[in-house]
Order: structure tokens, then C-alpha cells, then sequence
């Protein structure tokens, strides 16, 4: 699998915390998953929909590390190289 | 939580989706592969050891002019429950319904019972359901659509000297719907129980008579009774009932 670009991650990221229900407005690097109501299940399909996209395995460890979409982002960036 | 609390709608059977049913060679997991079958749903007949009841199930869905495949594998064994979406998902589609029917019995009472006996019955009738559904949600939750439905038992809820294991997985089982019930609940997955009473099966042959005479109805049940549950509980009618333990048992839970 290719290597993605940080625009490919963050529009994968994006459009899948909307359909979660995420404001669109509202996110952005620095937001809190937190206030965007992304909550546990949220992030268990996000971990799936890593993997599907980028082959990228997240662990709950991982997981547990993610508070912004920035750090969703930078994980997946720096485990997809 | 700033998400809606307006009614929805139903969520709509996925076209081209299946249903699986676990130790359905015989009894009350065949009567439910049959009875799915027969409302549309293209029917995985999982089996253990019996490839030729495992086959008449089969044939029994076909005559009716539905579609089944049987699958072998001993859900029972960790490595199993994977494998077996796999080769639901590679030979009749999407998982839409999971019934986690099988199930053994290995009686004595309390005090005498074997680590072994124990272990089994627990590995059987909730590690295996626990394992299916883990794997099954997965996929559930990004199709936003999803039966899970757990056959519990009136043993369990209540007691009955001699099964004190069966009794504890099955109890066991309808704690694991709840909590992961609502869990997913928002993504239109539904998780249920069905407690079958004493219903007429091999598996419950050599129950001691005192137990049938308890129950209100004054006869026991026959699988297809329980099967009607299941395809209501799968359907998309049963869209707002989650987390619940539905009895078919002649009154007897009452």
C-alpha cells in the first residue's frame, strides 16, 4: 500500500467523524474529540476505517493516546510510512 | 450528547445480506435456519460433527425454494469465529443476522462437576457467542444495520439442580446481550436474547419430568415456536427492540 499524504489521511478522518455525527464546522486540527460527542464506539469504527484505508492496525493503546483529530491525523501519518 | 433524540426510522434489510445460524444440523438451530430462510434471508447452516444433518437443513431450505450453504466449524475454538465470517461473508454476502444457537449440556451437580464439564459448557455457550458477536458487530455497525440474537435459556434466570454450568452460561448470556446491546444501539444493531422453555429437541432428552409439569401452558415446546421469535426478533419490525430477553416458554419464566 502507498504511502498517503496528510490530505488523503485528514479527508478520510473528516468525512468519517461526520457521519458519526461530528459538526462539520467544527473540525479541525486542534478540536477536541470530546467536543466534537465522538465517543468510544466512534473511535472503534474509525480504527476500522484506518485499516481499510491506510492497512494501519490501531491498538486500543492507541487509541486511548487520540484527544484531537491532529492526533488521529499524526499517528496514522507516522505508522502508514 | 448533542445527537438526536427525535424517532427515527427503520433501518431496512441490507440488499444482497445473509443470516447465520451456529449448530443448526439439528433442533431448535435447524427450525431457526429454516424459518429465516423462508422469510428471505439466504441462511449459513454453521455445524460441529453432523455434516449430514447440517445437509438436510440445507435440503429442507432449499425444497422451500430458499438459499442455504453449511459450514463447518466448532465455534467453540478461538480460532473458529473469523474463519467462519469469512466464509459466510466470501459465499452468500454481508452478515446481516448472527444467531448464536449453539450450545451443549454437561450435567451433575455443583458439588461433583468436572473443571472440564465446566469449561466446555462456558467455552460453548458463551465464549463462542461472545467471539461470533465480537466479530460480527464489525461489520455490523458500518452497514448501520445488524441482528444479534442470543439463545438463551429459562435455565439460568431460574435454577435447575444438575446444571449448574449451563445455568451460569446461559445466565451469563443474556448479561452479555444487555451491556452489548447498548453499546452499539445507534448504529441500528439490534443484540436480543430468546429463552427457550423446555422445548421437544435431542438436547433436552433425559430432563427430569417434574420440570414439564411446571410449566403453564402444560406441554413443552417445539422448535419451530422458538424459531418464530428468532425471524421476528431479525426482522425489520423488531427495529426498536434491543437489549431484551424474549421467553418462549409456555409461561414457565412467569
Amino acid at each position: 500500500m502507498a504511502e498517503p499524504s496528510i490530505d488523503q489521511i485528514e479527508k478520510v478522518i473528516t468525512e468519517s467523524l461526520v457521519t458519526f455525527g461530528a459538526d462539520p464546522d467544527a473540525i479541525s486540527r486542534d478540536a477536541e474529540l470530546d467536543a466534537l460527542d465522538v465517543d468510544s464506539l466512534d473511535l472503534a469504527e474509525l480504527s476500522q476505517i484506518i485499516e481499510e484505508n491506510f492497512g494501519v492496525e490501531l491498538s486500543s493503546n492507541d487509541v486511548s493516546e487520540i484527544h484531537t483529530v491532529g492526533d488521529a491525523i499524526d499517528i496514522v501519518a507516522e505508522r502508514a510510512k | 450528547m448533542g445527537r438526536t433524540v427525535t424517532g427515527g426510522e427503520r433501518q431496512r434489510r441490507p440488499p444482497g445480506s445473509c443470516a447465520l445460524v451456529t449448530g443448526a444440523s439439528r433442533g431448535i438451530g435447524a427450525a431457526i435456519a429454516i424459518a429465516l430462510a423462508a422469510d428471505g434471508w439466504p441462511v449459513a447452516v454453521n455445524y460441529r460433527s453432523s455434516a449430514e444433518g447440517a445437509s438436510a437443513t440445507v435440503a429442507a431450505i432449499v425444497a422451500g425454494g430458499g438459499n442455504a450453504v453449511a459450514i463447518q466449524g466448532d465455534v467453540a475454538d478461538p480460532d473458529v469465529p473469523d474463519r467462519l465470517l469469512a466464509a459466510v461473508r466470501e459465499q452468500l454476502g454481508p452478515l446481516a443476522v448472527l444467531v448464536n444457537n449453539a450450545g451443549l449440556r454437561a450435567d451433575g451437580l455443583a458439588l461433583s462437576l468436572s473443571d472440564e464439564d465446566w469449561q466446555r459448557v462456558l467455552e460453548t455457550n458463551l465464549g463462542a457467542t461472545y467471539r461470533l458477536t465480537r466479530a460480527a458487530l464489525r461489520e455490523m455497525i458500518r452497514a448501520r444495520f445488524g441482528r444479534v440474537i442470543n439463545i438463551a435459556s429459562v435455565i439460568g434466570p431460574r435454577a435447575n439442580a444438575g446444571q449448574a454450568n449451563y445455568a451460569a452460561s446461559k445466565a451469563a448470556v443474556i448479561a452479555f446481550t444487555k451491556t452489548a446491546a447498548v453499546e452499539v444501539a445507534r448504529r441500528g444493531v439490534t443484540i436480543n436474547a430468546v429463552a427457550p422453555g423446555l422445548i421437544e429437541t435431542e438436547m433436552t432428552e433425559g430432563i427430569p419430568p417434574g420440570l414439564g409439569e411446571r410449566i403453564p401452558a402444560q406441554r413443552a415446546g417445539r422448535p419451530d415456536e422458538v424459531a418464530d421469535a428468532v425471524v421476528f426478533l431479525a426482522s425489520e419490525r423488531a427495529s426498536y427492540i434491543t437489549a431484551t430477553t424474549l421467553y418462549v416458554d409456555g409461561g414457565l419464566s412467569a
